[in-house]
C-alpha cells in the first residue's frame, strides 16, 4: 500500500453515487424520491446514477406498486457493502498517511 | 467529493448523509420545554385536587375517592394531549426550516420504536390501577417512557438516550419511595423535559435565528 489512492473505489468518485450508498449502507430499503430528496438531485440524474450503481453489481432494485402507483426501491447489495467500505477505509488510509 | 477533495471533508459527507438519512434530527429543545411545562401545571392541578381530597376525605366515602380519580384521569389526559401537541407544534416549525418532512420515514421509525414500550407500559398500568396499585402509576410512567425514549434514541438526537436515562432512574428510585409518586413525577416528565430542552436548545438551536 505504497499509495493509498490506489485503494479509492473509481465508482465512487461522485457524489451522488457515494451519497446513494452512504444512504443505502443505513437503510435496509429506500425509494427513487426519498433518495433524490434527500441528496438534492434532478429525476435524470439520480436515475442514470442508479443505473450505474446497479450495473457494478453495488445496488439491487426492486419494482413494486404503492395502490396503482410505482414505488421503485433501492437496497445496497453484499458487494456494495464490501466496495464502500474498503473505500471508507481508503480514505482513512489516506488521512493516517497524512499525518 | 471529488477525488481531489480532502479525505476528511468526503469522510465528514458521508457521515453528515447517513444520520440524516437515517435518524430524525429535527426534535426541538422548545419541544422539551414546552412539554416539561405542561408537566409541571398537570403535576400542579393533580396536587391541588388531592390536597381538596385530603381536607374533606372524612365525610365523603367511596364516591369522594371515585371522583378523584376520575378528575386525575382527566388531568393526566388533558396534560398528555397538551405536551404532546406543544412539542409536536416545535418539532414540526423546526422541520420545516430544515426542509425535513415532519411523516417521513425517519420519523415514523422513530413513532413507532418510542410508541411500543409507551404503549405496553399504558396498558401495564392500566391493570394496576384496576387492581389497585395506584403507587405503581408514577413510577411506571417514568420507567416506561424512560425505555421508550432510550429506544428511540437510535432514531433521532443521540441526547435522548440520556434523558432516557434519567427518567428510568427517577422510575427506579420511586419504586423505592412509595407515596412521592407526584414529586417524581413532575421532577422527571417536568423539570428532566426542561433541562434537556434547554440543553438541546443551546447546544443545536441557538446559532440558528
Amino acid at each position: 500500500m505504497k499509495n493509498p489512492i490506489e485503494n479509492l473505489n473509481k465508482i465512487f468518485d461522485s457524489r451522488i453515487r457515494l451519497g446513494v450508498m452512504s444512504i443505502l449502507v443505513v437503510n435496509e430499503e429506500v425509494n427513487f424520491n426519498d433518495l433524490k430528496k434527500m441528496l438534492d438531485v434532478t429525476d435524470g440524474n439520480l436515475a442514470s446514477h442508479l443505473v450505474n450503481l446497479e450495473e457494478n453489481g453495488y445496488i439491487k432494485v426492486h419494482k413494486g406498486f404503492i395502490g396503482r402507483k410505482t414505488n421503485t426501491t433501492y437496497s445496497i447489495t453484499k458487494a456494495g457493502e464490501k466496495a464502500f467500505k474498503d473505500h471508507i477505509e481508503a480514505l482513512e488510509s489516506m488521512i493516517r498517511g497524512v499525518r | 467529493m471529488h477525488s481531489h477533495h480532502p479525505p476528511q471533508d468526503t469522510l465528514q459527507d458521508i457521515k453528515r448523509i447517513m444520520e440524516r438519512s437515517s435518524r430524525f434530527i429535527s426534535l426541538s429543545g422548545w419541544s422539551g420545554i414546552s412539554a416539561g411545562i405542561c408537566a409541571l401545571l398537570g403535576a400542579a392541578a393533580a396536587y391541588i385536587r388531592i390536597k381538596t381530597y385530603q381536607g374533606s376525605r372524612y365525610d365523603t366515602g367511596i364516591a369522594a375517592t371515585n371522583e378523584l380519580l376520575t378528575d386525575l384521569m382527566v388531568i393526566a389526559a388533558a396534560t398528555f394531549v397538551a405536551a404532546f401537541t406543544t412539542a409536536f407544534l416545535f418539532t414540526w416549525l423546526r422541520s420545516r426550516k430544515d426542509n425535513v418532512p415532519v411523516w417521513g420515514r425517519t420519523a415514523q421509525r422513530l413513532f413507532i420504536n418510542t410508541v411500543i414500550p409507551m404503549a405496553v407500559g399504558g396498558i401495564v398500568l392500566l391493570r394496576a390501577m384496576q387492581w389497585g396499585y395506584f403507587e405503581l402509576v408514577a413510577p411506571g410512567c417514568l420507567i416506561f417512557y424512560g425505555l421508550a425514549l432510550v429506544n428511540g434514541s437510535k432514531y433521532t438526537v443521540g441526547e435522548v438516550r440520556y434523558l432516557g436515562y434519567g427518567q428510568i432512574i427517577l422510575g427506579m428510585i420511586n419504586l423505592y419511595w412509595i407515596g412521592a409518586g407526584l414529586y417524581f413525577w413532575a421532577a422527571g416528565f417536568g423539570l428532566l423535559h426542561i433541562l434537556y430542552g434547554a440543553i438541546m436548545w443551546w447546544k443545536y438551536e441557538r446559532g440558528d435565528r
